[in-house]
């Protein structure tokens, strides 16, 4: 019922939000602002073409990276910091002004260390997610109640059965949730790191359709990458208030 | 100061020292960093020289207006939509989903539409920063006691009354934690934009300096928006902890 409800919510929004955009084009023009439909047709002729697949490849490439490199680097520092009590709180707030610095800023200075080709989009994809990943894995393990520990030293429990059936099932939906804006912000990274000073990837596709004045594959571009977003996220939420309901 | 602070500070002095050993011997190459004193001393001589004031209103001036009309209409739309509960759980997924989408790849479309200017920079910072801004009105209204709302009926006070005299101080501990994230927000968006394509600003600016290899004014520059945003964001976070004793719980 509350699904099927939801499910009609999204689709309203989506007719809506295309409603608007018919709207901004009959205001703007053509030039400036092509019509939903004809957009969305070019988007599915785009998707078949060679020249989308390779940047897709490209981009699909440097954002798997960079969201390996977060998870494992953001949850590494994210243990260290939760479970040693004076790193977590020399760290916590070093992390926290590191998170909300505008990370564009570094680009420059990643594009030096790694270069113009695809190590220097993956780093700065991984800059981005390692942060949130570490502060809410750390938060994770310093939120386990200590009854749930108290319980597992009364049944006896291995010091490797606490933590395989106790610590991490306990701190799973918060590590959840912090992989979740971590792809969010690393996809949005390795994006960012496409639209400057690339030649690959669907960042450069639209920069490159905007120089030629291709407004139509410009926003098509946009549009695919809305929605990729979207439906990852909206995947991970699933996952994560499965697992808080299950806690 | 804490025990904790001191070794915090200890961790970062000795951090900036390595990196400055590093670069003075050689370790790190002229070409990738300036040793961190170098980038001191460039950024004291550009500021001297008043070359980039320009720069610094305009970019500071569009963070601020794209910041304070977020605040302002998202203080607006948050009441409307507060009104209006169905709208609201139908809007619910949108919010959920807004931050999870990089809004910032409709930039280049912004700039088809109202061309190279600070328009499109301006609209970007106020798309990105917009809805922190509503989540944060809607959190704060949530909280508003009831009986408020009573008082406002008995004294038949209007809906704009209602909305400045009694739900806007009401809700103001909460709104203030939507105004810190619309000001970081507007400030990544703005950097961004003007650092990817602008006719000008601090972002194009740092941009201008990599392409010309000019590594000591690009540092130099980048420690600038580094240390204020770093400032900004922390005199924020100072306010936030101020409000969040007044309504006498931890900042969110």
């Amino acid at each position: 019922m509350i699904a099927t409800r939801r499910a009609v919510d999204t689709l309203a929004i989506a007719i809506v939000l295309i409603l608007m955009w018919q709207a901004l084009h009959h205001l703007v023009g053509e030039t400036a602002l092509p019509g939903p439909v004809p957009t969305l047709t070019y988007l599915a002729r785009l998707i078949t073409t060679g020249r989308f697949a390779a940047n897709a490849a490209a981009t699909a490439t440097a954002f798997a990276a960079a969201l390996l490199l977060a998870y494992a680097i953001g949850l590494a520092i994210g243990v260290w910091m939760g479970a040693h009590g004076l790193s977590g709180a020399v760290g916590e707030p070093i992390l926290v002004a590191l998170y909300s610095l505008p990370k564009i800023t570094l680009y420059p200075m990643i594009l030096l260390i790694f270069g113009l080709g695809i190590s220097g989009r993956t780093a700065f994809g991984a800059l981005h997610g390692i942060l949130p990943v570490a502060l809410l894995t750390m938060a994770a393990i310093r939120n386990i109640s200590p009854v749930h520990l108290r319980t597992a030293r009364s049944m006896r429990l291995s010091s490797w059965q606490t933590v395989m059936m106790v610590l991490f099932p306990a701190m799973l939906p918060e590590v959840i949730s912090g992989l979740r804006i971590g792809l969010t912000v690393t996809l949005l990274g390795v994006l960012l790191a496409e639209m400057f000073a690339a030649k690959q990837g669907l960042g450069f596709l639209i920069m490159n359709a905007m120089s030629l004045l291709q407004t139509q594959e410009m926003i098509a571009v946009a549009v695919f990458l809305f929605t990729f977003a979207a439906l990852a996220n909206a995947l991970l939420l699933w996952l994560e208030h499965r697992l808080h309901r299950r806690v | 100061m804490t025990p904790v602070a001191w070794i915090r500070l200890l961790v970062i002095t000795v951090a900036i020292g390595a990196l400055e050993g590093a670069c003075r011997f050689g370790l790190i190459d002229r070409r990738v960093m300036v040793p961190p004193s170098d980038m001191v001393a460039s950024l004291a001589a550009i500021l001297r020289s008043g070359s980039i004031n320009g720069d610094i209103v305009q970019t500071l001036g569009v963070i601020a207006a794209a910041a304070a009309l977020a605040v302002v209409l998202g203080f607006a739309l948050g009441l409307f939509v507060h009104a209006l509960p169905r709208l609201r759980a139908g809007l619910d997924p949108l919010f959920a989903t807004y931050y999870a989408v990089p809004i910032f790849i409709f930039y280049p479309v912004l700039i088809a539409i109202f061309g190279l200017s600070l328009v499109p920079i301006l609209l970007i910072g106020v798309a990105t920063a917009l809805v922190a801004m509503i989540i944060a009105t809607l959190n704060g209204l949530d909280r508003v006691p009831p009986v408020l709302s009573k008082v406002a009926r008995v004294h038949r006070m209007g809906t704009v009354a209602t909305a400045l005299r009694l739900q806007l101080p009401a809700a103001a501990p909460y709104l203030f934690t939507g105004v810190k994230l619309s000001v970081s927000y507007a400030f990544i968006a703005v950097i961004a934009s003007e650092f990817i394509l602008a006719p000008s600003g601090l972002g194009r600016d740092i941009a201008d300096a990599y392409a010309d290899f000019n590594n000591s004014r690009m540092y130099a520059l980048m420690l600038f928006l580094l240390i204020t945003a770093t400032f900004v964001n922390m005199a924020l976070h100072a306010w936030d902890l101020r409000w969040a004793a007044r309504r006498g719980r931890e900042p969110s």
